[in-house]
C-alpha cells in the first residue's frame, strides 16, 4: 500500500512538472481533447466535429500584430479547408488580466466585426495552451483524427510570409493538409516564426 | 570672425554627430552579430531581442538602457536588435529611437528566414519576443521571456 502511495506521488507530481514546464507538443504525440468556452457561449470540443478528419488548431488572439496580420489568412484557411474536412478552430491563449484587450467581451466583438467563420475559443486558467505548449501567438497545431485517436502533424507557423509581401511563399500549413489528405506524412512538421509572446499573470 | 565661424561649425558638427549617433539604427544579420561577439572575447554581450509593436519588450527596454548607462565603464556591449519588418525602418524603428532618446546600439535583423536565423540564435528559441541572450566567451545564457531590472542584473552578474 504504502508502495502504492509512493508511486501515485511520483506519479502525480511528475505530471505536474511536466505541466509547469509546459514543452511544446511535436508531430507524433497525441493531441489532448479539450472542452472550451465559444464566443457564442457554446462549448466546442473536436468531438463536436464528428465528421472532420482532422483540425487547425491556432492559438492566436486580439492585439498581437502577427496574429492581426494572419487573421484574414485564417479566416481563408477554414474557408477552404473546412469544406475538406479540416476546420479551424482558434484559441486565444492570453490571461485576460495580462493583456485587457484579449477579453472574451473583446473576442467576442472582434469574431463579430470579422465574421469568423470558426469558433473563437476562451482557455480559462490557461490549460489548453500549457497542454500544447504554445508558445506565442499566432501558433498553428495541425491535428489528424486516426485510429489511435487524435495526432498532432505539424506545429509552427501558418506560412514564411507573416508581412505578406513575399511573392512565392511556402504555405506550411496548406502543404501539411495537402499531404494529409493524400494519406502521407508531410514533409515539413515543425517550423519557427516570430510572435507575440503568450501574455500571463505576473507571477506572485 | 573666420575662425569663430570655424568654431561654431565645428561645434555643430559634433552636436549634430553625437545625437545622429545616439538614434541611428544599423541592419545587422546573424554572421555579423557572431564577429561581433567573436571579436570581443572579454566583453559581456546583452544581446536583446524586440519590435516597436511589443508590448512587453518596450516595457522592459529602459532596464536595458539602466544596464548600459549604469556599467558603462565596465566590458559591457547591449545591442538592442530589432526584429521588425524591413520595410518598417524608417517608419517605425528610426522614430521610435528616436522619441525614446536610446542610447544603447539598436539594430534591425537583416534576415529573411527565420526557420534558419531563430535556431541560428538559439535552439531552444520558440519565436517569442522579448527574448535575451547573455554572452561571455564561451558562456550563453538563453531567456525567452520578460525581465525587471533586477532579473537583468543578476543575469549580467552571472557571467
Amino acid at each position: 500500500m504504502q508502495k502504492f502511495i509512493t508511486t501515485i506521488t511520483v506519479l502525480v507530481f511528475s505530471i505536474l512538472f511536466a505541466h509547469a514546464q509546459s514543452t511544446t507538443l511535436k508531430a507524433g504525440e497525441p493531441a489532448p481533447e479539450f472542452k472550451l468556452k465559444n464566443v457564442d457561449g457554446k462549448e466546442i470540443s473536436f468531438a463536436s466535429y464528428t465528421k472532420a478528419k482532422g483540425f487547425i488548431v491556432v492559438f492566436t488572439c486580439n492585439t498581437c500584430p502577427y496574429a492581426v496580420a494572419y487573421e484574414q489568412r485564417i479566416i481563408e484557411l477554414d474557408k477552404k479547408f473546412k469544406p475538406q474536412g479540416y476546420p479551424v478552430i482558434a484559441i486565444n491563449p492570453n490571461d485576460p488580466e495580462a493583456s485587457k484587450a484579449d477579453a472574451f467581451d473583446k473576442m467576442q466583438q472582434l469574431a463579430k466585426d470579422k465574421k469568423y467563420p470558426f469558433p473563437y475559443l476562451f482557455d480559462q486558467g490557461q490549460v489548453v495552451t500549457d497542454q500544447y505548449g504554445a508558445k506565442h501567438t499566432p501558433h498553428l497545431f495541425i491535428v489528424s483524427k486516426t485510429s489511435k485517436g487524435n495526432v498532432v502533424e505539424y506545429v509552427g507557423a501558418i506560412d514564411n510570409d507573416p508581412e505578406g509581401t513575399k511573392t512565392e511563399k511556402t504555405k506550411y500549413a496548406e502543404d501539411v493538409i495537402a499531404s494529409l489528405k493524400s494519406n502521407q506524412k508531410p514533409a515539413i512538421t515543425q517550423t519557427k516564426e516570430i510572435g507575440c509572446t503568450v501574455k500571463r499573470k505576473a507571477k506572485a | 570672425m573666420k575662425i569663430h565661424a570655424f568654431k561654431i561649425y565645428t561645434f555643430l558638427f559634433f552636436a549634430f554627430s553625437v545625437a545622429g549617433y545616439s538614434q541611428n539604427v544599423k541592419l545587422i544579420n546573424i554572421d555579423q552579430l557572431n564577429e561581433r561577439i567573436k571579436n570581443g572575447k572579454d566583453s559581456t554581450y546583452v544581446v536583446n531581442f524586440w519590435a516597436t509593436w511589443c508590448a512587453p519588450c518596450i516595457k522592459e527596454l529602459p532596464h536595458f538602457e539602466k544596464l548600459n548607462a549604469e556599467y558603462k565603464s565596465e566590458k559591457l556591449a547591449v545591442l538592442l536588435i530589432s526584429v521588425d519588418f524591413k520595410s518598417k525602418l524608417t517608419s517605425a524603428v528610426i522614430p521610435f529611437v528616436k522619441r525614446k532618446n536610446m542610447k544603447s546600439q539598436v539594430f534591425l535583423l537583416n534576415e529573411s528566414n527565420p526557420q534558419e536565423y531563430i535556431d541560428r540564435i538559439d535552439k531552444g528559441w520558440s519565436g517569442s519576443i522579448p527574448a535575451t541572450i547573455f554572452i561571455k566567451g564561451d558562456k550563453r545564457n538563453f531567456i525567452e521571456s520578460e525581465l525587471t531590472y533586477e532579473q537583468l542584473l543578476t543575469e549580467y552578474k552571472k557571467l
